[in-house]
């Protein structure tokens, strides 16, 4: 750890352990707080110019105090001591208004971690200004001199950042870790006799060494754009579609909002007391491993202090696990499963092929490059999102395709899964291969 | 409860300036700081927000939330070169690193010089309230009860309601080395009801929301409040009536008000001055040319009283204003921050906006709306022999490169023989932009603005706006539903 991240680390567990002794100076029977630290560099370089530089720093406190079952929060820019002071009395006067809440509280004790395990989630990225400048202008060129075509740019961006987070709470609870986060992504356009079309490369990694070079973002962002030129309608129609890996990702993160917590509840979801039932297709698993090193969405602890462990959510097509902080596993009477704030790394498993053997297999279909739109009704399972991709006919691309629409109901889709690929996509919380989906709707003309 | 006539510049300076002892001469190094050569403007941006929110499910209001965010942004121009930083502290060291920091954007050149500081011309579309005083803690919760009573007494199959209400206040001050001198009070309100609905084991949800700038006292008036809920109610018991979306292209009827989120996707952005300066719009280049039927005029108004989109000045210090985009079809004109109009050789327009201090301002919205034609709304939908009829949305998003945008109906009705039938369910509307308003064939005369919901995302910024529009019928618009068309 540096020398900043130390002395931040320790700063601001200082502040969290001050604002839980006002909180309970003012009569607060339980409280929590979490103090967060960071700064960052940014630079765009477009048309071959450094067009912008900035430098980021943010700081924080939250905290929320419980006076029985009665509970108030508030948060603040400012950390000096008056400020964060202010706070916890603007959240004790909060609490008086609020109804009393018998599952109000902190997540159990015994659940709290009870250490803070390395997850390798700290690499500071000390680039210079001028360094950064140079990566972006490559990343940049690669795209603009891959092909004629590329006549256009949005630019290319390389960004670091790098952070100090705390929680505590009165149940005596007090840890943080620092952690970073560096990018490089591109996007360019592309242009012949239609329309314009644009598209992005972008890689994204705890190590700054983690990162794909410059060269090859730019390039794959030219090549992605190019490709969608001469884009048409399809006729409407129910055909197979394949997402690929960076697209697919977002069925499982639908998955995430259906098993949530306060959807659970307030039976807002298509998954709605489905545990133990088959609700994939039974090639599918799915686990949740939080402690991957080096992982984008690798945690030692949760939102409320409560320890990350592996798990699993999905085992032969069956719902094994929820996604459950305390509040909502104490209404639903179940237990948090440490997902206060979110998941940590799912993975999902493959049924082996790569991605040009699903693209044979889908012979006839959509292959989708892209997502628009919301579209996902949670309640019902309802999908429909606006896309652009390729029509694929005897496993090869035939044509791009655009202003169409992909459009099923989740509880099928899931079902009708008929292959996960092995070319896992790690640059978010959830890595999967591409998914291949049978019998949608594709709507055009 | 803050006065509402007080003065916004003496308030911000009270406020932002004088805690940290900041003076005249202060923000002038700071700015000088900026201007060692190739900088073309210089530019601080002191902002304070308070933020409260209340919220209410399973009948009780379960949390009150309170936040407050402070700080200084501060911004070099140089010709299409921006540099960037910003402090959350107001103090004068962190002030003058910050300047330092974003003025190595420039390249060596010439002394720049900081111009006298002017006042900019002050428009009062919204009283410099604080909407978090505007009612006690007490009755706000009070509110949210009642309006939770009467929705759940509205119809006995009703079995969640959730509501909330949000108050903002944020005090801006900007000032530049152009001579801008200004600064802004902004209050915001907002009131959300969400609920689900159950009848013979089909559940559904809906959602409704309401607000403005202005204080809480609105939604006491009359029953606004609580006619919220009887929407989000009405809503949710035609979803469960609905069959499954068509799927293909067809006539789309859309209804008045919020379907206006159509313009500010498939217009609105593709209109914002960046892209088109930097040729990456699909209607850069076209001013001039005839991009809707002549039916269709479409503006951006940022004057609108009381509006979630109106500022009476952007986050630059430039009055807001009404911007003609199309005019009888033809496009006329686009929005504009400083740095592109400069750019462009035009004027700027009063859109220059910023989440916060923390962000870089950019050209974006304001109220966007299209004008009243000559139709009678019901003489619309007679005249669509088979299509959907669309009148509430859940939010929209453009490729402004390519101009295919969509947007996602949460309340439609098939069209048969001129009269509205069966609900639909959910389904994506997908079109094309630069095309869209091409086959815009009969404008109502029944113009509405949305209830003061919208949020705008772009480059990860999110700001208020506000949209609107008559009655619009469409030729063709691809509907991305499971049905049979």
């Amino acid at each position: 750890m540096s020398d900043m991240a130390r002395r931040d680390l320790s700063a601001l567990k200082a502040t969290a352990s001050s604002a839980l002794e006002v909180a309970r100076k003012l009569g607060a029977t339980q409280a929590e707080v979490s103090t967060s630290r960071g700064a960052g560099l940014s630079v765009t370089a477009r048309m071959r110019d450094v067009e912008t530089l900035e430098y980021h720093r943010d700081q924080g406190m939250s905290v929320t105090v419980y006076f029985g079952q009665q509970k108030g929060s508030a948060s603040t820019s400012d950390l000096d001591a008056a400020a964060v002071e202010e706070s916890v009395a603007k959240a004790c006067a909060l609490a008086r208004y609020a109804a009393k809440d018998p599952f109000a509280g902190l997540a159990a004790p015994e659940r709290l971690a009870a250490g803070v395990p390395d997850l390798d989630l700290y690499h500071p990225w000390d680039v210079e200004p001028a360094q950064a400048i140079e990566l972006a202008l490559a990343c940049e060129a690669a795209g603009l001199d891959f092909d004629p075509r590329i006549n256009n740019s949005e630019g290319a961006t390389v960004s670091t950042h790098e952070g100090v987070r705390v929680y505590g709470n009165s149940h005596g609870f007090l840890a943080g870790y620092p952690s970073s986060q560096h990018s490089l992504s591109c996007a360019v356009l592309a242009s012949a006799d239609g329309p314009m079309e644009r598209d992005f490369e972008y890689s994204v990694a705890r190590h700054a060494d983690d990162l794909l070079a410059p060269e090859l973002i730019g390039a794959e962002a030219a090549r992605r754009a190019t490709r969608r030129l001469g884009a048409r309608k399809l006729d409407t129609a129910t055909v197979p579609v394949l997402y690929p890996a960076r697209l697919a990702r977002s069925l499982f993160g639908h998955l995430i909002g259906a098993i949530s917590g306060g959807n659970l509840y307030r039976k807002a979801s298509f998954l709605t007391d489905a545990m133990d039932k088959k609700i994939f297709a039974d090639t599918i698993s799915i686990i949740e491993q939080p402690h991957i090193p080096r992982a984008l969405s690798s945690a030692p602890f949760d939102d409320e202090g409560v320890a990350t462990v592996d798990r699993t959510l999905i085992e032969d097509g069956h719902l094994r696990g929820y996604v459950l902080g305390s509040y909502y596993a104490r209404k639903l009477g179940l237990e948090s499963t440490a997902n206060a704030g979110g998941i940590h790394n799912l993975v999902v498993s493959n049924t082996g092929e790569d991605f040009d053997q699903l693209l044979v297999d889908l012979d006839r279909g959509l292959l989708v490059t892209e997502l628009m739109g919301q579209g996902v009704n949670t309640l019902t399972g309802d999908y429909s999102r606006g896309a652009a991709g390729f029509w694929v006919e005897q496993g090869e691309i035939q044509f791009p395709v655009s202003e169409i629409t992909v459009a099923g109901n989740l509880s099928d889709m899931y079902q009708q899964i008929r292959a996960v690929g092995t070319d896992v996509d790690r640059r978010g919380g959830i890595r999967t291969g591409s998914v291949l989906v049978d019998g949608m709707t594709v709507a055009g003309n | 409860m803050t006065d509402t006539n007080t003065n916004p510049l003496q308030l911000a300076e009270q406020r932002l300036l004088e805690p940290a002892g900041l003076q005249e001469s202060h923000l002038g190094d700071a700015l000088g700081n900026m201007l060692s050569g190739g900088v073309d403007t210089a530019e601080l941006y002191f902002q304070v927000a308070r933020h409260e929110s209340w919220s209410l499910e399973d009948g009780i209001v379960k949390e009150g939330t309170h936040s407050i965010e402070r700080g200084v942004g501060v911004r070099a121009v140089a010709g299409e070169k921006t540099g960037f930083a910003y402090s959350d502290e107001i103090v004068v060291p962190a002030l003058m690193s910050a300047s330092k920091a974003a003025g190595a954007i420039a390249r060596l050149g010439q002394q720049g010089q900081v111009q006298a500081w002017s006042r900019a011309g002050e428009q009062r579309l919204y009283p410099a309230l604080d909407p978090i005083m505007s009612l006690a803690d007490e009755d706000k919760v009070a509110l949210l009860q009642q309006v939770d009573k009467a929705t759940r007494a509205h119809d006995s199959r009703v079995q969640q309601v959730m509501a909330s209400i949000t108050g903002v206040q944020e005090i801006v001050l900007v000032c530049s080395s152009d001579g801008v001198y200004a600064a802004d009070v902004r209050p915001l309100v907002r009131m959300n009801v969400a609920v689900i609905v159950e009848d013979g084991g089909r559940r559904e949800q809906a959602y409704t929301g309401a607000g403005g700038r202005f204080a809480y006292e609105h939604f006491l008036s009359g029953d606004r409040a609580l006619a919220l809920g009887r929407e989000a109610v009405r809503q949710a018991l035609v979803s469960l009536e609905a069959v499954p979306a068509p799927a293909g292209e067809m006539v789309v009827v859309l209804g008045p008000g919020w379907p206006g989120v159509l313009l500010h996707e498939a217009i609105g952005h593709g209109l914002e001055g960046d892209f088109n300066r930097k040729g990456t719009s699909a209607f850069a280049g076209r001013i001039g040319e005839q991009v809707a039927t002549d039916l269709c005029t479409v503006v951006d108004d940022g004057t609108l009283q009381g509006r979630r989109g109106s500022l009476n000045m952007d986050d630059e210090g430039t009055p807001s204003q009404c911007t003609t985009l199309i005019e009888k079809g033809r496009l006329v004109g686009y929005m504009q921050d400083s740095m592109n109009a400069r750019l462009m050789g035009v004027p700027a327009t009063g859109n220059g906006r910023r989440q916060s201090f923390a962000h870089v301002p950019m050209p974006r919205m304001t109220n966007t709306y299209m004008l009243p034609g000559p139709h009678d709304p019901d003489e619309i939908i007679a005249s669509v022999e088979r299509g959907i009829y669309a009148c509430n949305f859940a939010g929209g998003q453009v490729d402004i490169t390519s101009g295919k945008f969509v947007f996602s109906a949460s309340e439609a009705y098939l069209i048969d023989k001129g009269k509205l039938g069966a609900p639909i369910r959910d389904a994506t509307l997908v079109g094309d932009g630069p095309s869209v308003l091409q086959k815009v064939s009969m404008v109502g005369n029944d113009l509405e603005l949305d209830e003061g919901v919208g949020v705008c995302g772009k480059d990860g910024q999110s700001v208020p706006v506000g949209v609107g529009q008559p009655t619009l019928r469409i030729d063709s618009l691809t509907v991305g539903g499971t049905g049979n068309a």
